[in-house]
This record gives C-alpha cells, structure tokens and sequence, in this order.
C-alpha cells in the first residue's frame, strides 16, 4: 500500500444528513496501519469496534457527543476525544501511532 | 465444562495448523475478510450463507446443518476450532450453533482473529482443500434456545441480560455504532433486563477474562445465577458471547440466548418496552 488516503472512507451512499459519523484513519509514519478502532461513550464503555481498511480508514455511526477512540495496532494503543455532532460534515479524526 | 474445554489459545492453534483432526473454522461478521486472508489451513463458515435459513427467519435445519458440515470437510470426530472478527462475537454465534447440533469437540481461538493479528502472527491467503465429509448431527438442542415468549415470561421473573452497549440499552442508538442507524424497529430494552455489555467479559485485546473476574462481573451486577437467564442483544451474536461465558466459562446450565434479539423484539406489537437506564 503505497501512502495513507487523508481523512476517513468515502461518503457516497452514506445520509449524512442523518447519521452521526465519526471516522478518519490510522497511520503510523504517514503509512496506514492494519489494526482495530474502539468507540467508548463518555463512561468508557465499549460502543463498537472495526478494524481499519487497506488505506487505514475507520467509520462509525454514533450520536452527538463525547467520544473517545481507542486505536489497537500491533505494539501499540493510543487514545483520542473527540465531540461528534450530527448533520453535515462527519467528525473526522487522524490518529498516529 | 471449563474454560480448557473451550478455549485454545493462539498458541495451541499455532502448533496445531497442520493437524488433519484439527479443523480451524473462520466466521466474520464481514464475510469478505476470509478472503483477504485468515489463519492458515482454516476454513471459512458464512454465518449470513450458511448458517441462517435462505428464506424464513430462522436458522438452518439438521439437515441443513449436516450438508454444510460435510461440504466443509468436518468429520464428527473433528475438534473444530472457531475464531472471527469483533471480538468472537460470530465465532460465538458459530459454537453456539455446533453446541444446538450436538457437536461436542467445538473450541474457540482465545481472542480470535484480532488477537492473533495483534500478534503479528502469520494471515495467508490460499484455501485449503478438505475432502467432504459424512456429517451427522444431532437433533436440535432447544434448552439453549429461547424465543419471545420465553423473554415475555421472564419480564420481572427471571434474569434478563442485555448485553448490548449503554447507548443501545437506553434506547439512544438502535444498532451497534459501526452500522448505520436507521432501523425499523423501536429502541429500548425489554422491562426488568439489565444491561451487561458483552464487553465487560472481554479485555480489550478479545480475550476472555478470567473465570473469576467474570463470576465477580455478575455478581456485582446482582445477577442471581440459581436463576434461569437468557440473554439476548441484536441478532443473538453477541448475547451468543455472553452465553458462552455463563453456560460454558461459568458453567451454568439453565442460559439461554435469544437469538430473535432485539430486531424480533423491538418490532413485535404490544410488547413492553423500556427507555433509559
């Protein structure tokens, strides 16, 4: 795979309008990395997991709110906050490892 | 049972690839990810092709179950060992089903397929050739199975676990939050459940935690085991995991999952519903 796609997967057939999505990529030295994205609520608690694409993109279907992303990759755990809204323009997070 | 008599871990499978008596069977909820690659030698089952009925909502029967088997290559003298994506949760709902068919040698990979690649360890992409087999089943073992009016009956009476996340639980998400959410059914949760997500039985990494930790989780939620439970989430995947934990792990004999789950339930008419916590 040659260099990560910036942002998260493609929006075609997705209704953003009504979704909350929260979504982005994982890499490690600008490279996408094969591994796991947890979603946690504002209490920690596991929402949903996925595990990254080829290009390293993520995508979830959460609610207005506070979130947390945990990253899972070989060797590796990072976390990251994030406020997601719904309508419009997802939240879009890039996490390095 | 106890956990030895369920689960294997990496590298039990590790040193056990080329076993002919060893089949290693792969289920994801994203049936494509066989394809990409998967343990080596290990096998692929469909949950969504292969396991569930091409028609009526239901799952397939005996015979169903035995031809799938035997084109598989599964002898019943095989250990099977299961192992898939999201943390086990469809390799659960597999063992699940070889346990409603009699199949008795079945194991899950400790921490599945997530485990094994935070592992780095070895994914190929070519797939085996196993001769066909001459499965036979047994006839299906409903005292795992519960059905609506099971869950109807043990409103306020018996113990109900949800295992879904707090936001499904409440009623603000009506599916898990990697799916899209717009559903025909209503969010909330049966009366009387309480919510136990399937994730307080796991670590982060998809391993099991220990029996201890895992009687202690119940415990502290005020789950009185002497009780019959049935356990129940969305499709019956993840409750399958919660079931394997307190019928397998624990070794409680009187849980159910209720595979129906929340799209039966949640879409059933006049049937109580609870939101919140």
């Amino acid at each position: 795979m040659c260099g990560a796609k910036a942002g998260g997967p493609d929006l075609e057939g997705i209704d953003v309008a009504k979704e909350t999505v929260i979504q982005g990529s994982v890499t490690r030295d600008g490279e996408p990395v094969n591994g796991y994205v947890r979603l946690l609520d504002e209490s920690g608690e596991f929402t949903a997991e996925v595990p990254t694409s080829a290009t390293g993109q993520f995508r979830f279907f959460a609610r207005p709110g506070k979130w947390t992303l945990r990253a899972l990759v070989p060797g590796a755990t990072v976390d990251r906050q994030v406020v997601a809204s719904q309508g419009g323009s997802p939240t879009e997070v890039a996490i390095a490892v | 049972m106890s956990r030895a008599d369920v689960l294997v871990d990496a590298d039990w499978v590790q040193a056990h690839l080329d076993d002919p008596k060893v089949v290693v069977v792969e289920v994801d909820e994203d049936t494509t990810a066989y394809e990409k690659n998967h343990i080596r030698n290990a096998v692929r089952i469909d949950w969504k092709q292969d396991l569930q009925d091409p028609v009526r909502r239901d799952f397939v029967d005996q015979a169903g179950f035995e031809a799938l088997l035997s084109r598989k290559g599964i002898g019943n003298d095989d250990t099977v060992v299961l192992y898939g994506g999201n943390n086990n949760w469809f390799a659960s709902y597999a063992y699940w089903y070889f346990k409603l068919y009699g199949h008795s040698n079945v194991r899950l990979l400790d921490g599945g397929r997530k485990k094994w690649e935070l592992d780095s360890r070895e994914l190929v992409a070519a797939v085996p050739e196993r001769a066909a087999t001459e499965y036979r089943a047994k006839a299906v073992d409903t005292s795992i199975r519960a059905y609506r009016d099971d869950v109807l009956a043990a409103i306020g009476k018996l113990n109900l676990i949800d295992v879904r996340s707090p936001d499904e639980f409440s009623g603000k998400l009506l599916a898990p939050a990697h799916l899209p959410q717009e559903q025909s059914q209503r969010p909330g949760h049966v009366p009387s459940a309480r919510n136990i997500p399937w994730a307080k039985n796991a670590n982060d990494d998809g391993t099991f935690k220990s029996d201890d930790e895992l009687r202690e989780l119940y415990q502290a939620e005020g789950v009185d085991l002497s009780k019959d439970t049935i356990a129940y989430c969305r499709i019956g995947e993840r409750s399958a995991l919660t079931w394997l934990v307190l019928h397998e792990l624990l070794d409680q004999p009187n849980v159910k999952n209720y595979d129906g789950s929340w799209t039966e339930y949640g879409s059933l008419v006049g049937v109580p519903i609870e939101l919140g916590n």
